[in-house]
């Protein structure tokens, strides 16, 4: 008997045109924490479906061996009744669903008639709730808690199909740190229950932080696994690019001419509870060629306050007033603040970014119709010539503008949104979570266009949960709590440590 | 290499297959009729007739195709189009409107009803199909309270001419039309210019074209099919005024659909209804005008149907909503917006009137023409279905 409890030998699998997986090679140990790390694309999510039974037996070449014997799973349905179980990126989650009812969703806690015992299962779900740590009731609907919560219903759910071995696929993404924490710990003390996880993460500080073991994939192909004592963020960033990558964030000197937008005693509250302030009284301001960040948990306000001042797009009972150059406007309308020269580029692209079912041509050219538009006409032409400017300038990773978004990486698919808000000419970018969910390689690329950006004189401002990052781009950084500005630091003196500290400030009220 | 080029050649005429299959559908469902009744579907007479019999469904279609695209649907066109045309012979016979002032009363009319639906779907945010639901009981209802539970019948000449009036013997007596003639060469000449011209453009550009000869093919198909139809039309009575007005409406709802900001605004919609307010379109703008149109549109369907009949009835529009929108999704339109064409609608519209008219030449009851017509339907989203989940799609 070996202690892995997992090994995939040489797995292959080609779809037509393309070999997404090339002999990829996976040996977990029983009871560590397995570390999977690769940019979007390299095949991570294709070797999990591979292992799940998403892909049955039979589409790829190579042997799978789960607690010492070869599996053939036909579906997904044959690994859960091994102990295989897959949280996956998107949550699958019934949003009108109790907790209780989601945790055993097809899997339900039936009576001797066959039909479901609900205080048993309301029961055996409160114990589930127990394990990881979540205090919440379970007839609560899973749309009434927060992402960082349903995360956790994930869990307890592969908890109640008595799960050997988890995998989580990027399960902090949508997390703030907070949350996150919260769930690394959960792991660990799963690992203590003698429960093995695989972890797909791109964020190499919690991989650091409680893998024992990583396993880089590239290009379809097994670099190589990395023990815990051994893994260092530049192996690993080097081992994913494939080159060394001397510096996280390009080099930025700033430029930083007369103030272009300011906005004064900003307050917007809660579209559906209006007595709740969401943003409250923020004043900010950003200069021509400024790179600002806006630190800020999940909840501060972040997002919120980014879309109340561009066109109303969130809240109700907004005041406040916005200068443009010195001069006051409005942003009534997403229209008005466009024509004002804002853009807001979101941090949810498949939500409220793009048309994922358009081309890239036409998620371009959306924002700026009037620009190659006469008598109310688009001149077709035009707009592809325009959309291969930015395919080439932006590095778009397609073999056409004519490729629909929804087929896109989402490093690609952030490069169609920044073209989009490029190509309408504004003064002032927002750029909301501009890097979420998107590969260290195309990170990077993403860094140099807001510096180029920046370079061309624009104002531009960043929200992003990622402290390193905030801190590698800006210039200067506003700290926001519970809706509140609770400080304002230059780049020099922002650490991560005093930005927390800024951000988890309690309002004095 | 050559072979590369055959096969990126031949991918392309594939992919176009794939693309066109509606219309392939549309052929084979005319050789099957053309078959089964002994040539007599593609008799001049009768091909005249498939067009002025389906005209006003064809209308539908193109105002439903854009409502469809932008995520909503229209229950309400039929009974609309039943109340325009009892509103017209009241305007008629007993305001003594002339002709002409009765047809754009009754389009104004129409526009309103459009308003009406538009702001409750638009501005308060019910879903277009209450408000459209409620909308087909309300206007059967006023449909039936303008006719006092009669019929309105006998309209001036010109005003029936919109159903059943034909360009006739305009230069003169003739066994084949000259007129109909020389506009369908006008048609296929407009064409012809107009894919080169477009081709050029595209070349000078720098894009993508389909290899030659292809495109000469598609163009003889061209010349060939609008050749064989208008000299059929030709060898008939000439041009439909309902052709006339369909043409004019598929020129300009054409334009509208591919080169205007207004089409991409409700492709855009469609697609992704919060990005698109994201980007600045005034999203509830945009629905409340395609409501207006599909008002008037039901309008002037309304008004077609009740020159043809020369009688404004209480029956009148029953079903058209629904043969309307199976027009449009059979030509390819999304239940979840985004996708549709007017000329997908079109050919999807005339599936249907062949399908009609083929049956009632072969004798089959109205009982079974449904069934069948149900079954395309089925079959025709299923297809669209299964064809794009084999490209990859979900």
């Amino acid at each position: 008997m070996t202690q892995n409890v997992l090994e995939m030998r040489s797995i292959t699998k080609t779809f037509p045109g393309v070999k997404a997986l090339n002999k990829v090679t996976l040996e977990v140990a029983r009871g560590e924490i397995h570390a999977i790390c690769g940019e979007n694309g390299a095949g991570k999510s294709t070797l999990m479906k591979v292992l799940s039974g998403v892909y049955p037996h039979g589409t790829y070449e190579g042997e799978i061996v789960f607690e010492n014997k070869t599996v053939e799973f036909g579906n997904l349905r044959d690994s859960e009744a091994e102990g295989i179980v897959i949280i996956h990126q998107e949550l699958a989650l019934s949003p009108y669903l109790s907790i209780a009812e989601n945790i055993f969703l097809n899997n339900e806690v039936k009576n001797p008639v066959g039909l479901i015992d609900w205080n048993k299962t309301n029961h055996e779900a409160a114990k589930l709730l127990a394990r990881v740590g979540l205090s919440e009731n379970p007839l609560t609907r899973i749309m009434d808690i927060g992402v960082g919560k349903q995360q956790l219903v994930e869990i307890a759910k592969a908890l109640s199909k008595e799960v050997k071995l988890l995998i989580l696929d990027e399960p902090t993404a949508a997390l703030n740190d907070e949350d996150s924490d919260h769930l690394l710990d959960l792991i660990l003390h799963l690992k203590g229950q003698g429960i093995t996880s695989i972890i797909i993460s791109h964020k190499l500080n919690e991989i650091k932080k409680i893998a024992d073991s990583v396993t880089v994939i590239r290009d379809g192909r097994t670099i190589e696994t990395i023990a815990k004592s051994d893994v260092t963020e530049d192996r690993i960033i080097k081992d994913m690019v494939g080159r060394d990558l001397e510096h996280r964030y390009p080099d930025h000197t700033p430029h930083i001419g007369e103030e272009v937008l300011r906005v004064e005693n900003w307050t917007a509250h809660h579209p559906q509870d209006p007595t709740r302030v969401v943003v409250d009284n923020v004043n900010l301001h950003v200069r021509a060629g400024e790179i600002v960040g806006i630190a800020g948990l999940m909840g501060a306000g972040r997002t919120e306050f980014a879309m109340s001042l561009f066109g109303r797009s969130y809240g109700t009972r907004i005041t406040g007033k916005v200068f443009k150059n010195g001069t006051e406007i409005t942003t009534r309308s997403v229209a008005e603040a466009i024509e004002h020269g804002l853009a807001y580029a979101t941090e949810d692209r498949k939500h409220y970014g793009l048309n994922l079912i358009e081309d890239i041509k036409r998620n371009i050219s959306i924002a700026a119709l009037k620009k190659i538009s006469r008598f109310g006409l688009v001149n077709d032409n035009e707009d592809f010539k325009i959309a291969n400017e930015y395919r080439a300038s932006m590095n778009i990773k397609a073999p056409s503008v004519l490729v629909p978004t929804g087929k896109l990486s989402g490093g690609n698919q952030q490069k169609v949104v920044l073209s989009k808000w490029i190509n309408a000419d504004p003064d002032v970018l927002i750029l909301d979570e501009p890097t979420r969910g998107i590969d260290v390689g195309a990170k990077y690329e993403i860094y140099t266009i807001i510096n180029r950006l920046a370079a061309q004189g624009k104002a531009i401002i960043v929200i992003s949960s990622e402290l390193p990052e905030l801190i590698g781009i800006s210039d200067r950084i506003y700290a926001l709590s519970e809706g509140r500005i609770t400080g304002e630091l230059p780049v020099k003196e922002a650490t991560p440590e005093a930005l927390i500290k800024l951000m988890t400030m309690e309002n004095a009220r | 290499m050559p072979t590369n080029r055959f096969t990126a050649a031949l991918s392309h005429v594939v992919s176009d297959l794939g693309k066109n299959g509606i219309f392939i559908a549309l052929i084979a469902v005319i050789v099957f009729f053309s078959i089964t009744t002994d040539g007599i579907l593609l008799r001049p007479q009768n091909i005249s007739n498939l067009i002025v019999q389906n005209g006003y469904i064809l209308v539908l279609a193109i105002g439903m195709v854009f409502v469809i695209v932008a995520g909503h649907i229209d229950l309400s066109v039929g009974s609309v189009a039943a109340f325009i045309g009892a509103v017209s012979g009241v305007f008629i016979r007993d305001l003594g409107f002339p002709w002409w002032l009765a047809i754009i009363g009754a389009l104004a009319v129409g526009a309103l009803v459009g308003a009406w639906q538009g702001f409750w779907i638009a501005y308060v945010g019910i879903p277009a199909f209450i408000v459209t639901l409620a909308g087909m009981l309300i206007f059967r209802g006023l449909a039936l309270v303008t006719l006092g539970n009669a019929n309105i019948g006998s309209f001036p000449e010109e005003y029936r001419a919109l159903g059943n009036g034909f360009l006739t013997d305009v230069l003169g007596e003739f066994a084949v039309d000259p007129l109909t003639l020389a506009v369908g060469a006008i048609a296929i000449i407009a064409i012809i210019v107009q894919t080169w011209r477009t081709r050029r453009a595209r070349q000078s550009y720098a894009q993508d074209v389909e290899p030659v000869f292809w495109f000469v093919a598609k163009i003889l198909l061209v010349i060939g099919g609008l050749g064989a139809f208008s000299f059929a039309l030709a060898s008939f009575k000439g041009i439909p005024v309902t052709l006339i007005v369909l043409a004019a409406l598929v020129l300009i709802y054409g334009i509208i659909q591919n080169r205007s900001v207004f089409g991409r605004h409700v492709y855009a919609i469609g697609g992704n209804r919060h990005a698109a307010e994201l980007s600045g379109i005034k999203t509830r703008q945009v629905d409340f005008f395609l409501f207006v149109n599909m008002g008037v549109l039901a309008a002037l369907a309304g008004l077609i149907f009740t020159a043809r009949l020369n009688l404004a009835g209480p029956k009148a529009g029953d079903g058209f909503e629904l043969e309307a929108i199976s027009a449009a999704f059979i030509g390819g339109a999304a239940v979840q917006g985004g996708i549709g064409t007017i000329g997908g609608a079109i050919i999807g519209g005339l599936i249907i009137g062949v399908l009609n008219n083929g049956m009632s030449i072969m004798g089959i009851g109205i009982e079974w023409q449904q069934a069948v017509k149900g079954l395309v339907l089925l079959l025709a989203v299923a297809f669209d279905v299964f064809n794009k989940r084999r490209n990859g799609g979900r």
